[in-house]
């Protein structure tokens, strides 16, 4: 479990992160929801450590992260697997290379070991075949998936998703969400994901935080999140004529 | 940011890179890869570069010392004393701050801007060492050598011309550039200090201004025009400092 604890964060005097309180559960798929510029982006690297929190503290299974020294942490950052927007490859590696690197440089195994590693994450993502292969060379699909290889290398706890489905044609969309779905409940994991995705929400939300204006709005499943009255979120939520129309229907 | 926050900054980054490595053994494969990438790949225009211009100032050289009172052997002496106090050293380190400066701020910056040392963070690894610091050390290893190269180019473009067109003799040029060699040793000391000097200046600027580029694509072309003209000014600056203590 991660837990937050009353965070906030100011750049250059002007506060983006309001006193947010919240848990991440272990075993769940937990989003983090909100429109562009509410802070989402932010409260992540927070959480992650790229940025530190003005005030407050971010406990992963009551370890506080937020006052540990550099060396503590790193323990921490072993465990933690992420997926960035753009997945974030090293494009000077291969995608063999790219899955293999958390393992060779944090861990003793032999080469045969690694392989045999890479090549079980590389199945569990459904890409066969593509290991010597460069970033550039493969689809946008195929990064998120060779990312999310890499992001499961080491094992982790924790795992974060920088809106997964950006750039994403809506089936390759539902392949990644089933996937993130998947492996947390397959390796118990905390998994937290940023996205503006309805279906994504609908989809995979166990546990959603809905983020306006840098504070904490709503908190609930992807089943309340329908039925909820709040106006900010109904903005949210149905603001395409598509959601629209469905709502509408089901209302009916 | 003032020119102090950007000197604070810079010596954080520095205390960063020069930490213990995570692993050894893949910052040494980091270091043979960058010596390839920084020294092997720069050869082609470093000997264009000597040769072509050690062939230029030969000509020039050669015509201004054509007085019958001045001995022959002076051309080979002022081209090897030329190219080893200034022309190999300082304008290849210059040429070198264009090349290899630009690839470094460039590499980095876009590390930067696609979230892969944000990846790098995230799993623990210390960036700024993993990245930089076989990039530095690659470059005060392969500098020297390849002023080393640019000297001998330089000097071989002034026989080269001096073969071609009878300007000298080229056994006299070659005694020139022998003379008084074993008394003047300590300029072997010089011209191999400045360029380890030099490296790490270039290897060090543009990889802080790679390391801190924000935005996209544009911010780091800007990147890599400001560590190019920062390196060259600095690189000119230490070159007069370094004269002057060794000089003195």
């Amino acid at each position: 479990m991660i837990e937050l604890k009353n965070i906030s964060k100011s750049f250059n005097g002007v506060q983006i992160l309001h006193d947010i309180n919240f848990k991440f559960e272990t075993g769940k798929v937990n989003l983090i929801i909100g429109q562009s510029g509410s802070g989402k982006s932010v409260l992540t690297k927070c959480i992650v450590g790229l940025h530190e929190p003005d005030v407050g503290s971010v406990l992963y299974d009551e370890r506080d992260f937020t006052s540990m020294k550099r060396r503590k942490r790193k323990s921490i950052r072993k465990e933690i697997g992420m997926l960035f927007q753009h997945s974030a490859l090293f494009d000077s590696m291969t995608v063999e290379e790219n899955v293999a690197y958390p393992l060779t440089m944090f861990t003793n195994m032999e080469e045969e070991e690694i392989r045999e590693r890479v090549n079980f994450c590389l199945n569990r993502v459904e890409l066969e075949n593509k290991n010597h292969l460069f970033p550039s060379e493969i689809s946008g699909g195929m990064q998120k998936r060779v990312a999310i290889a890499r992001a499961i290398a080491m094992k982790p706890r924790y795992l974060f998703c920088d809106e997964p489905n950006s750039g994403l044609d809506p089936k390759t969309s539902i392949v990644i969400d089933n996937l993130i779905k998947d492996i947390t409940y397959e390796y118990e994991m905390t998994t937290v994901v940023i996205t503006h995705d309805m279906n994504s929400v609908i989809e995979i939300g166990d546990n959603i935080m809905f983020i306006y204006e840098g504070k904490k709005w709503w908190e609930g499943d992807n089943k309340a999140i329908i039925k909820t009255d709040n106006p900010e979120i109904n903005d949210f939520v149905y603001a395409s004529s598509f959601m629209k129309t469905l709502k509408d229907k089901l209302s009916n | 940011m003032n020119f102090i926050s950007h000197i604070g900054r810079y010596v954080l980054m520095m205390y960063a890179t020069f930490s213990w490595p995570d692993k050894l053994s893949i910052i040494w494969k980091r270091f043979v890869t960058e010596c390839v990438n920084i020294g092997i790949s720069s050869l082609s225009i470093v000997l264009i570069i000597s040769t072509f211009i050690g062939v230029a100032v030969t000509t020039q050289v050669g015509e201004l010392l054509s007085a019958e009172w001045i001995p022959d052997y002076t051309l080979g002496y002022t081209i090897r004393q030329m190219s080893m106090l200034e022309f190999s050293p300082t304008i290849i380190s210059l040429i070198l701050a264009g090349k290899v400066g630009s690839n470094i701020a460039g590499e980095i910056g876009t590390m930067r801007v696609t979230e892969q040392i944000d990846a790098l963070d995230i799993m623990g690894v210390n960036s700024q060492n993993y990245l930089i610091f076989p990039k530095i050390m690659a470059s005060m290893f392969t500098f020297p050598l390849l002023v080393i190269y640019s000297m001998i180019a330089s000097i071989y473009g002034g026989a080269f011309i001096c073969e071609i067109t009878g300007l000298r003799d080229v056994d006299t040029y070659v005694m020139g550039t022998r003379y008084y060699f074993d008394e003047e040793a300590f300029t072997v000391y010089y011209a191999l200090l400045k360029p380890v000097i030099f490296g790490f200046i270039i290897a060090s600027i543009s990889a802080y201004y790679g390391y801190y580029t924000k935005g996209g694509a544009l911010d780091v072309g800007k990147s890599g025009t400001k560590s190019v003209v920062t390196s060259s000014i600095l690189i000119l600056l230490f070159d007069v400092i370094i004269s002057q203590i060794m000089f003195k």
